[in-house]
């Protein structure tokens, strides 16, 4: 995919196949590129400011606020979602309450690796998830669509089958992730990933200013730790 | 010839007819599902900790749901909500009759001996238990000695 790196400071609103338009209104997904260089590894260990910020999240959500996050206006709406298109939010954990869960079991937001951290703390602060991709591995704008029948996950021809109808992120090739999942191995940014790709997804209810807090958040943490 | 293409035409419109009442269908249900989750999650994070948290992992994948889907969905949804409710009026009778015998216990502990009410039980919190004991131990036994005394009981 051609990256424009620092210039792509607006996320870009992806594509959505027009029948889930249809059917579900406020569905959509939002992207931005940035170039990361300096000596810092992404999966590396992240720099002490990212690490105080974890600890300082952490002192911020206490039980009772983790029970409670199911009913803020945007954890809600991504728990009304996955009702809607088949998944139990109560078994298959929204990626908010999935994070204050592993919170509460751990302890506190453990550190993962800096990329991880940064959209750990951008989900936690704006309850919007983020994923992130590596660019050079992803070929036109990204979107979302079912699956076609006798699809498969990835690139190699040696992903899952994915079966008809199977809500997914793809590009111009073909899927790159299931929605709401972590993209598979191929598609992850690894240690040498200079091109990144962070992307949301959207739904009703959910404001595109947090939308574009989220992706900015992770944006400017990157870029100040990589610098 | 006009006429079968005036059929066509008619069943092509009733089957657009068709299409667009499924799919307000569909979108009355996507509201009411919504709504049920709402109330539900009201309901669980109120009454915490007597509502379960998580569901059974069960394997699932998001799609787009089909009438009978969001349907099902909905009456699953629904009736959840009931058992939230059912599980709630009994939580909250077990509470009503706690109480009760406490108080009962604090006005004649010495007909409550060793009668023990978890605080939970009271709805007042989850750590600690109401007994009653007998004063200074085995002189209090042998005395009548009987008191309602709290224990703290959580770490």
């Amino acid at each position: 995919m051609t990256m424009e790196g620092e210039r792509i400071a607006r996320p870009v609103r992806g594509w959505c196949e027009q029948e889930l338009q249809r059917e579900l209104p406020g569905l959509g997904l939002v992207w931005t590129g940035m170039q990361v260089g300096g000596r810092r590894s992404l999966t590396g260990a992240s720099p002490r400011p990212v690490m105080r910020q974890l600890s300082e999240l952490s002192n911020r959500w206490r039980g009772a606020r983790a029970i409670n996050v199911r009913q803020e206006p945007v954890p809600a709406a991504y728990r009304v979602f996955f009702r809607q298109i088949g998944l139990d939010p109560d078994a298959t954990r929204t990626p908010i309450e999935q994070a204050v869960l592993a919170r509460m079991l751990e302890g506190g937001f453990v550190s993962r690796g800096l990329l991880a951290d940064v959209i750990t703390l951008a989900l936690v602060d704006t309850a919007v998830p983020v994923w992130a991709l590596d660019a050079d591995t992803v070929d036109g704008p990204l979107g979302i669509r079912p699956s076609r029948p006798g699809e498969r996950l990835g690139r190699g021809g040696d992903g899952p089958v994915l079966g008809g109808g199977r809500l997914v992120v793809a590009d111009a090739d073909g899927t790159v992730a299931i929605l709401f999942e972590h993209p598979p191995d191929e598609h992850r940014p690894k240690r040498s990933t200079r091109s990144l790709l962070l992307y949301t997804v959207q739904v009703a209810g959910v404001p595109s200013l947090h939308v574009e807090e989220t992706l900015w958040a992770c944006r400017s943490a990157l870029a100040d730790a990589c610098s | 010839m006009a006429y079968v293409e005036q059929l066509s035409g008619d069943r092509l419109e009733r089957g657009d007819a068709s299409r667009d009442g499924e799919a307000a269908a569909r979108e009355t249900l996507r509201a009411q599902v919504a709504r049920l989750e709402r109330e539900l999650s009201g309901l669980v994070a109120r009454s915490f900790p007597h509502l379960p948290v998580l569901a059974p992992a069960a394997p699932s994948v998001p799609r787009l749901l089909g009438l009978a889907e969001l349907e099902r969905s909905r009456d699953r949804l629904a009736g959840r909500i009931a058992d939230a409710h059912r599980e709630l009026a009994e939580r909250s009778a077990l509470e009503r009759r706690s109480r009760e015998l406490l108080r009962r216990a604090k006005e004649d502990p010495r007909r409550y001996k060793f009668l023990r009410i978890a605080v939970a039980d009271l709805g007042e919190g989850t750590c600690g238990t109401w007994e009653v004991r007998p004063r200074l131990g085995p002189i209090g036994m042998l005395a009548g000695w009987w008191q309602v005394k709290l224990s703290s009981g959580c770490p």
